[in-house]
Order: C-alpha cells, then sequence, then structure tokens
C-alpha cells in the first residue's frame, strides 16, 4: 500500500514568501541597543515546528532503503515522510508535541541579554498563539497550564544559553525536544558495576547501549543520540543536548570519536529494535559524542535522546543585518 | 493491510495478532491524563454509550478553532501510554472498549484487561502529528473542555485509514516484549 515517498520539501522561495518577516528585513548591528529580534525569532520558530532539516530526512530515507520494502519498519519509515511532507506544506506543527523550546544564543558584545530574553519569550507567546507550538509549560504539581508556554515566576521555560563570543554576527539556534524523548535520557555514573562499566571508552560504550536498550521505541525511535563525556551533573547534560544541533552525517572534529560514532551507530542499529520499536535494522540515526573535563573523582556519561522529529534550526543575522536559516 | 471501522465487535477483535498492519476508520475519542483518572473513579453513566465498542486514542493535539465555531486537528500523534496503565483495564472492563490507541505500548494489568475483554492496543507512529490529523476527517463533539481543558478533553472525531500497528493482542501476545527481549540477548553479545 505504501508508495516509497520521495521527499522533496517545498523551495526556498515558498518558505520565504510565508515568512513573518517583511521581504528585505535587515538588522541594524550598529545600535545593538535598539535592536528587536523578535520577530525573527518567531520565524525562526515557524520553520522550526514545520520543517525537519535535510540531514534528518536524509537519514530516515537511508534508514528506509535498510528494510524490506512492505515490511512495518518500510511502512513506518514512509508515514514518518509523508508527514514531514505534509507539515511543510501546510506549515503546521511535525508533531503536536512541540517539545521543551530550548535556545542556544551567540551574540556580540554590547548586546543586552535581558533585553533579548524578552523578545524571545514574546516570540514564543506569539508562537502559541498562531498555533505553531502547543501551550507545554505546567505547575509541576497541579499541572495547570500557563497557556502560552511561559514559566512565569523562575523563567525556567523557555529555556535560553547565552554566549558571548568576539564575533559581529548574531546566532540563534532552536531545539524543540518533545517530552516522550526526553523521559528517556539517562546519566551513568561510571564505574558502573550494574552493567560492567569501567571508567574508559569501553565503558561509555556500554552505557550508551543500555540506555537504547531500556528506551525501545519509547523516545520515537529512530532517534539520535546526543552524548557528553565528563562535566559535572548538570554541564554534562546541557553538553548532551547542545551536541545535537551538530549536522548528521558531519566528522566529528576528534577523529578517534568519529570511528567511535560510527561503530557504535552501526551496531545499535544491530539491535533489532526498529522504528517505533516494531522491530527492524534502524534504530539509531546517528550518534553525536562530545568529551569534556571532569573532576577526578567525577565521571559521567550523559545521554539524550532526540526522538526522529529533531526540529532544530539555526538563525544568522551576519554582520551587515541579513538574516539566513540554515 | 486490516481495514476495520467502529463499532468493533468482540469476534473482528479476537481474530488480530501482534504485527497486524490496521487501517482505522470511523468514530475514536480522545482521552489521556485526566480523562482516564475521571474515567476510573467516577464511571460516569453517559460515557457508556459513547464507548461501547469504540476505540480510545491517548492524544493531546493541537487544534484549531475555527471562526464558524467548528474545530480542526492540526497535528494529532500519539501520546506515552504507560500513564494510563493504573487506569486502563478497568476503564475497558466497564466500558467494554474494544482498542486502545497510543505509542510505547502498556503493561500486565494493561495486557490481561484486553484478554478478559476481547481488545486490542494499537500502536500509532509517535511524531506523524500532521499526516494522522491530515487523516482526521471531522471533529464530531468534544466532552469535558471546560473542565480538562483542550489537551486533556475527550474529544470525538471521525477517522478515515488511520495506520496502526496491533502491538498487543486479546491473546496475551506483545510485539513489545518481544522486540525487548530479542534486543536485550543482543545487547548482551555487543558489550560482551
Amino acid at each position: 500500500m505504501s508508495e516509497c515517498l520521495i521527499p522533496t520539501l517545498t523551495s526556498n522561495e515558498v518558505v520565504a514568501s510565508k515568512s513573518v518577516l517583511p521581504a528585505g528585513w535587515k538588522a541594524d548591528l550598529r545600535n545593538l541597543k535598539a535592536l528587536d529580534l523578535t520577530q525573527p525569532v518567531m520565524e525562526l520558530l515557524r520553520r522550526t515546528t514545520s520543517r525537519l532539516p535535510q540531514d534528518v530526512i536524509d537519514a530516515l530515507v537511508k534508514g528506509r532503503a535498510a528494510e524490506t520494502e512492505g515490511s512495518r519498519a518500510f511502512n513506518t519509515l514512509n508515514d514518518m515522510v509523508e508527514n514531514i511532507l505534509l507539515a511543510d506544506g501546510n506549515v503546521t506543527p511535525l508533531c503536536q508535541d512541540t517539545g521543551t523550546v530550548i535556545f542556544f544564543v551567540h551574540h556580540p558584545y554590547g548586546l543586552s541579554q535581558r533585553a533579548l530574553k524578552q523578545q524571545i519569550r514574546e516570540a514564543v507567546a506569539q508562537a502559541t498563539k498562531n498555533v505553531w507550538l502547543r501551550p507545554n509549560c505546567v505547575e509541576a504539581l497541579s499541572g495547570k497550564n500557563s497557556g502560552n508556554n511561559m514559566d512565569p515566576f523562575h523563567e525556567g521555560h523557555p529555556v535560553i544559553h547565552f554566549e558571548e563570543w568576539d564575533r559581529p554576527e548574531i546566532e540563534i539556534a532552536v531545539m524543540l525536544k518533545g517530552g516522550g524523548c526526553e523521559n528517556v535520557g539517562a546519566q551513568y555514573r561510571l564505574p558502573d558495576a550494574s552493567i560492567g562499566a569501567g571508567r574508559d571508552l569501553k565503558g561509555v560504550r556500554k552505557c550508551i547501549i543500555d540506555a537504547v536498550v531500556k528506551a525501545q521505541g519509547q523516545g520515537c525511535s529512530p532517534g539520535i543520540l546526543g552524548v557528553a563525556i565528563g562535566g559535572d551533573r548538570v554541564t554534562s547534560y546541557e553538553k548532551s543536548k547542545e551536541v545535537i544541533l551538530r549536522k548528521l552525517g558531519t566528522k566529528n572534529p576528534n577523529p578517534a570519536m568519529d570511528a567511535f560514532e560510527k561503530e557504535l551507530t552501526n551496531d545499535l542499529n544491530t539491535l533489532g529494535i526498529g522504528p517505533m520499536g516494531y522491530g527492524g535494522n534502524t534504530t539509531i540515526l546517528g550518534v553525536l559524542v562530545e568529551e569534556m573535563f571532569r573532576h577526578p573523582a567525577s565521571f559521567y556519561v550523559s545521554i539524550s535522546y532526540m526522538c526522529w522529529s529533531s526540529r532544530r534550526r539555526v538563525m544568522t543575522i551576519g554582520s551587515t543585518g541579513e538574516v539566513s536559516f540554515d | 493491510m486490516i481495514r476495520l471501522t467502529t463499532p468493533i465487535t468482540e469476534v473482528q477483535i479476537r481474530q488480530l495478532k501482534v504485527g497486524d498492519e490496521v487501517l482505522l476508520n470511523g468514530r475514536v475519542v480522545l482521552s489521556r491524563d485526566i480523562g482516564h483518572k475521571f474515567m476510573k473513579e467516577q464511571k460516569p453513566e453517559w460515557l457508556k454509550p459513547i464507548l461501547e465498542n469504540m476505540v480510545i486514542y491517548h492524544c493531546g493535539p493541537v487544534v484549531r478553532k475555527n471562526p464558524d465555531g467548528t474545530w480542526t486537528f492540526v497535528a494529532a500523534g500519539p501520546t506515552t501510554s504507560i500513564r494510563e496503565e493504573p487506569y486502563q483495564a478497568d476503564v475497558i472492563e466497564t466500558y467494554k472498549v474494544r482498542g486502545v490507541i497510543g505509542k510505547g505500548g502498556m503493561g500486565k494489568k494493561t495486557s490481561e484487561g484486553l484478554q478478559k475483554t476481547g481488545a486490542v492496543y494499537l500502536h500509532a507512529t509517535g511524531g506523524a502529528g500532521s499526516l494522522l490529523a491530515e487523516r482526521v476527517k471531522r471533529v464530531v463533539d468534544v466532552k469535558m473542555l471546560e473542565e480538562f481543558g483542550s489537551p486533556e478533553a475527550f474529544w470525538i472525531i471521525e477517522v478515515e485509514d488511520f495506520p496502526l500497528v496491533v502491538t498487543m493482542d486479546s491473546h496475551g501476545g506483545s510485539l513489545h516484549e518481544i522486540v525487548a527481549q530479542q534486543s536485550q540477548e543482543r545487547a548482551k553479545a555487543l558489550m560482551g
């Protein structure tokens, strides 16, 4: 029943024609104090919620080719491709769980983080009103929904990481991370006798295999694994999310780690968990690892599981003020 | 591929086996966390005719209200089902539900409920929010919208060729158990 769909997304021209930004919009980076990025951030969210990155689509198509035509795994991957085309064409959310909204901002000296934070929060509230994001921020104990994705007291949502750099551009990356995949993330403390993992790369490998087997299809496999080795409990988990921004199919700058990622991806795809845990050859689309420094007494391995609908996008405001999305 | 239309009979359900791919048509009722707690604890009578021989869908949709007062589902993929484990078997028995749609599978208590009443667990593709919303042809009604809020309300919808996989059948079979066991064995070899 499933014809093999070729995923061709709408052209950049069509996407631009639906933009909330007026044509030719430019930022004036000479006057950072007056800068207002509310609209560009809204546009970033619109594209991120409805349009999957090309490298993720390519990985899903490659996975489908590794399955027997007509099998459950094949049909499921084909449904995923059809979903990608529909969301892109209709400019609707790829998934009803539009996730925790996580921003990574790099900015030049002189930009007010406080002002930009307000603009980002306004953009998220507007995007929620436009039904690009589901209201996903509820009070922990009562479950009461704030309705606009804002954590009103502690400003814990949306999550925003700021970093000043010595370049003139502004870069804002966003990731929409669903609850199902967030729930199957894991942090290990090595050595871990329960899985026989020591403080070396072989031990790290055991942690990752263990986490994927425990996750089964629950994180909406085939997933993407972000892995941080080292750090403290907080920085380690943070890094494991940030690495998911790296494009699939790009090389890890550390050759030993690059080889580790490739071998592990192949091995994990022999586990037989498959798309949604129905069985099959496509369990993981990629493993992205980064090594950090750590306290001599602590050795953490943190694993963030990203679902197949890995919604991430980077907006850059170049030195002359023009906006681009990647 | 098996085509099923709600309401579904027990005989039809008993024929389904783990691994079967199903295209579902007809009415489906959405319910998740608050709804399940409510059904188990309060057992409201008015839900009986709505749920008998019907299918429950674990889903908190993104819904748009149209200017003419009707509703459109914008994104409507499944949510993780295991959260309803404490309630599901009772709900199935009380309301004679024939199927539960969700993702991730459910536990032993639900499996026993499926066997006893004659029902199946139908797995939908997680993350396929747009595709599944496209297969929702009509929003028929919504109950408890004010009380529970939009993601938790009982939305009654009509679906067409809703793509599903039977991952738990009415004979105690579970695809989740089979895949878990096989992958655990393979993991042991990989960790070696």
